[in-house]
């Protein structure tokens, strides 16, 4: 009984073109993806060695000398850029969904994607004329401030949209049992968002763990051992940008071992979120 | 009404009064329940203050840093040419210029991919491939802009140089956008890695963009006896258009920012040439390269003034982009119901 329907030659084929096409740009998509990810294994394996993890780097011409003081530098203003960017994120999220319905927090939430697409850069020269003109001197914590401005708009836009998640009839039930609203808030309906929450700021450092534009003028980059908040830093990006542009063989080599490195760290953190949001209270809806 | 206490024969009895005391206590708990909610709704308050501060503290310290180069150069910044630091000569033309061609490179190749992906993912694959392919394009987005950087140095740039760049003279060197000496570094290099990073961001966002488009009209076109495609085309794409193209000019925006990757191959020499083997300078890229080294402060303010003239016309196409985003898939995020 089902017939198919008739179809002129040229509805046909223009049908089965744009079917292949969609096809072709998803294959042709990936194809970079599957070239940078194994031309980084193949470079990167053949040159991380124990040296390469646990020593400082040697003046040019020598060979060996590692990158151990730029992965810890790294983490280091990481951890400065943390500790400004989550607090604020998230207290900026639960300000937009529990108490946001009103312009102010539709201007924020707009300022907030449009400061997502503000260039690294641009907000490193910002971190340079905060902190660094003032101190007079490179140092981590500007790199920290820079790295952590960046993360800020991520963390809250995500937070507020996990937020909004959890169902209204929770935080009545909290509130009816008489619980103030600020408890409310942080301990019912934060803690119930939190896996979503922790993918949030997981993202935002994940991105902000491979930037290097605006470490160049705030970080600087370091050849020694630092933990010291006002001196400059060497950072794991920065330390590979400049191994990249250099004539040395031996500095790219390690520029390709430090990238497989920055990569290895940067997917485990997307990955351990991946596994986290699916497990958690909250599936994304994407 | 309380029914106790009421005999069916008794007179009805009064209302029973609530204590006194029940009422009063939400009153004796108010003052620091009211202190402490209040505290932390400021708290909050400021939190995302911040987001503004930031944005407008952006403004501030860029403009106030570049006002020397400003009350120098005036408006023949922007149209200036001659980029010389010894002489105190600033004029950002060249930068503008590979900034403009680099990311419309960028755009011509991206875009048809991007969309395409999104389109195949959202309306055409089976399931479990459209998970991959979303997690996969995420990847993409999540890789380091330096990395792309020293695979566009080291694997792209020589690939472009010995296959791409002598096919493109032979076919396309009549056109005159693809002459002169074959580097692999240079403004092709860099719209090409450009356009793999942008993929993943225009991609998704029309991927949000379609998803949101209803499903009615799908079906609507489909009983009208429409091939797929023409059900994409018609009842798809023709409604998420305003959409897809906030999704292409954040793209765009991006682009525009990108920095390292860029950096690393366009080759960082000043000049205005038609051919895209040529090396040319961006707006980032000079910024980068040079900010550390700028020693004199009209430099220095000169360098901030191409900052600012980014952040501005970033701030410009992320605005433009996000309402035209919004206005498919509605700003704000959809609170749960129950």
């Amino acid at each position: 009984m089902a017939q198919k329907p008739h179809l002129s030659i040229y509805r046909r084929l223009t049908n089965q073109l744009a079917s292949v096409a969609a096809a072709a740009s998803a294959v042709l998509v990936l194809v970079p993806l599957m070239a940078i990810f194994g031309y980084l294994l193949y470079k990167g394996f053949g040159s991380i060695n124990l040296a390469f993890l646990t020593h400082t780097p040697k003046p040019v011409g020598e060979p060996g000398g590692g990158m151990a003081n730029a992965i810890v530098g790294s983490g280091f203003i990481l951890f400065i850029a943390s500790l400004l960017g989550v607090p604020l994120g998230i207290g900026a999220g639960i300000y937009m969904s529990e108490y946001g319905k009103n312009r102010y927090s539709t201007y924020v939430r707009f300022t907030a994607d449009v400061l997502n697409g503000v260039p690294s850069i641009v907000i490193g020269i910002a971190a340079y004329s905060l902190v660094v003109l003032k101190q007079g001197h490179f140092s981590a914590l500007a790199g920290g401030v820079a790295l952590g401005i960046m993360m800020i708009p991520t963390i809250a836009r995500t937070t507020e949209e996990m937020l909004l998640m959890v169902p209204y009839a929770v935080r009545e039930a909290a509130l009816g049992l008489g619980i103030p609203q600020w408890r409310s808030t942080l301990s019912i309906a934060l803690r119930t968002a939190r896996s979503g929450v922790i993918t949030g700021v997981m993202l935002a450092f994940a991105r902000v763990a491979g930037e290097t534009a605006p470490l160049i003028f705030t970080a600087f980059g370091n050849q020694f051992w630092n933990l010291n908040p006002n001196q400059p830093t060497a950072a794991l990006p920065l330390q590979v940008y400049v191994y990249a542009i250099s004539p040395f063989d031996e500095w790219h080599r390690q520029a390709w071992a430090g990238a497989l490195i920055l990569i290895v760290l940067i997917v485990i953190a997307v990955s351990v979120v991946r596994f986290a949001t699916r497990r958690g209270s909250f599936a994304g809806s994407h | 009404m309380t029914t106790v206490g009421v005999t069916p024969s008794g007179p009805r009895p009064t209302p029973v009064e609530l204590p006194t005391r029940v009422q009063r206590i939400p009153l004796k708990t108010s003052t620091f329940a009211k202190l402490t909610d209040d505290g932390f709704r400021y708290a909050m308050l400021a939190c995302s203050f911040t987001v503004l501060l930031i944005v407008g503290l952006l403004l501030f310290e860029l403009i106030t840093r570049s006002k020397l180069s400003i009350h120098q150069f005036g408006f023949k910044f922007f149209t200036g040419s001659d980029w010389d630091p010894v002489a105190g000569q600033f004029g950002a033309f060249p930068f503008i210029y590979g900034t403009l061609v680099s990311s419309l490179v960028a755009l011509i190749i991206a875009v048809p991919l991007a969309v395409g992906v999104a389109v195949y993912v959202t309306e055409m694959c089976p399931r479990p491939i459209r998970k991959a392919i979303s997690f996969l394009t995420e990847l993409l987005a999540a890789i380091p802009s330096v990395v792309y950087g020293l695979w566009a140095v080291f694997v792209l740039a020589p690939l472009l140089r010995d296959y791409v760049e002598p096919f493109l003279e032979k076919t396309l060197g009549w056109t005159g956008f693809f002459t002169g000496p074959k580097l692999g570094l240079g403004m092709l290099a860099a719209g090409i890695i450009m356009a793999i990073m942008i993929v993943p961001i225009i991609s998704s966002i029309t991927r949000e963009v379609l998803v949101a488009v209803p499903q009615h009209q799908r079906e609507a076109t489909l009983a009208l006896g429409a091939t797929r495609w023409e059900m994409i085309r018609m009842g798809v794409l023709r409604n998420a258009r305003a959409g897809i193209l906030g999704a292409v000019i954040l793209g765009l925006g991006r682009a525009i920012g990108e920095t390292m990757a860029v950096t690393m191959v366009i080759g960082n020499r000043p000049e205005i040439a038609k051919s895209l083997f040529a090396p040319g300078y961006t707006m980032a890229s000079v910024i980068a390269n040079e900010f550390s080294e700028a020693t004199d402060d009209l430099y220095l303010s000169a360098l901030v003034e191409v900052g600012l003239a980014l952040l501005i016309v970033t701030l410009i196409v992320n605005t433009a982009a996000r309402l035209l985003v919004w206005s498919i898939t509605r700003g704000s995020p959809q609170r749960a119901n129950g």
